[in-house]
């Protein structure tokens, strides 16, 4: 429950109210996740909140940060040097080494792609062992899109597909234009298919209802769920989704284990 | 390219899929096989909607000029998709301009042809009909949900 001292060692601006850091320990090795967990960073004097991890290099940990409120701005405004508090990792993680063998869907749409990242970083490193890889990605507008180096690294593979979407662009953009759901039609798919969705609810039902129509099992569609999460712990109950807490039992959750609760309106 | 060569080039389309074979040759009777140049606009905001184009392969943006922003893409439309559905109500003008971004090859039905067509065989345009609402409906859908804008609604910590 104490948090460890981070130094943040870079600060990389992916858009105009979104980061990425990387932090090192200030003491001691750099905590090991999973694809899919979470930290709690804590900003001394201002507050604490839940960050997923969005990515890991060199004994560091990257977490990506979008400004809306006080204690994320404060985070967002640390430069190199400022040291912050970590507490984690946190909750379940996607599941990647469980879906070998399978082909992957990964759909992430707005600030839901930095949970997913570490899962493309994981699948890239073992490549041999997955099928065929097809990355979806949603944004409001095409300066909105994160992991800009990243997205041009996985577009230029030759083993894996990379469909990206926008809300709304410019005529200068040659992607498309359209809803994230109407890239799951251009995509293989099959009853082996596993998919990892993160993005605002809303889009995360759609995309996972587009995905059982085209016949991918509903055990194989997993989601990341965000409530409002405090002691990390499953004690304090503020992210109390039905039966679990979204910090322990969450946030990765499986679409036939969590379908009947997104259907209610107050949960 | 002779009617049975296009009535060939339906019968890949899923937009036709299950349609039968003497209703496909019917319609056949009004496409052409297209080709747009990548940046060529194939047709402008409040021309006659006067053709209905399925995409073979390419890719095309639907755009509306604003003064202020410029020209704004609001939905793009790619292989084996509906383009343009003004052609099917008065006044028949096109709402938006459509931009090939890549080139671009379709198959193009000549409006008024194909109303008549409809016309003649309720059951045909009753079946047309249904397909194009779906896509339309399917459009809408994109339309309402991208105007909640969900994606600057994340999170509040």
């Amino acid at each position: 429950m104490v948090p460890s001292r981070y130094r943040v060692t870079s600060r990389h601006r992916e858009t105009p109210d979104t980061i990425t850091l990387a932090l090192e320990p200030v003491e001691g090795e750099a905590l090991s996740f999973e694809p899919g967990q979470f930290d709690m960073l804590y900003v001394f004097g201002v507050g604490e909140v839940p960050i997923s991890f969005s990515g890991a290099r060199d004994g560091q940990i990257e977490h990506t940060v979008r400004s809306v409120g006080a204690v994320s701005r404060a985070i967002s405004a640390a430069r190199p040097g400022d040291v912050l508090g970590v507490r984690g990792p946190f909750g379940t993680g996607w599941g990647v080494e469980g879906a070998e063998g399978a082909d992957i869907v990964v759909a992430g749409g707005g600030i839901g792609l930095a949970p997913l990242r570490p899962v493309i970083q994981r699948i890239i490193e073992r490549r041999d062992r997955y099928g065929r890889v097809s990355i979806l990605v949603g944004a409001r507008s095409p300066e909105l899109l994160l992991f800009r180096e990243d997205l041009a690294g996985w577009r230029s593979r030759f083993d894996m597909d990379v469909s990206i979407t926008v809300d709304t662009a410019g005529v200068d953009w040659r992607g498309n234009v359209g809803l994230i759901t109407e890239l799951v039609a251009e995509t293989g798919l099959g009853p082996t298919t596993v998919a990892f969705i993160c993005g605002p609810e809303i889009m995360m039902r759609f995309v996972a209802s587009a995905l059982l129509d085209r016949g991918v099992e509903p055990g194989h569609v997993r989601l990341s769920m965000e409530r409002n999460m405090k002691c990390a712990i499953g004690h304090c109950g503020h992210c109390q989704f039905g039966a679990t807490f979204v910090c322990k039992d969450g946030p990765v959750y499986s679409y036939d284990r969590i379908a009947p609760l997104l259907a209610i309106r107050e949960v | 390219m002779t009617t049975a060569g296009i009535y060939d080039l339906l019968r890949e389309l899923p937009f036709f899929s299950n349609l039968g074979e003497s209703a496909l040759r019917f319609i056949a009777g009004c496409g052409q096989n297209v080709h747009f140049a990548a940046d060529e606009y194939i047709f402008r905001e409040n021309q006659p909607a006067d053709a209905f184009h399925i995409v073979r392969a390419g890719h095309v943006a639907l755009e509306i000029a604003s003064p202020d922003r410029g020209s704004l893409m609001v939905q793009t439309v790619g292989e084996g998709e509906v383009l343009g559905v003004s052609w099917l109500f008065p006044p028949y003008r096109w709402q938006f301009d459509a931009h090939a971004l890549e080139p671009t090859r379709a198959i193009s039905f000549d409006a008024t042809c194909l109303r008549a067509k409809c016309d003649e065989d309720p059951a045909l345009g009753y079946e047309l009909m249904q397909r194009l609402a779906e896509t339309m409906s399917r459009r809408l859908r994109s339309a309402r949900i991208r105007m909640l804008d969900l994606y600057s609604h994340a999170g509040t910590s």
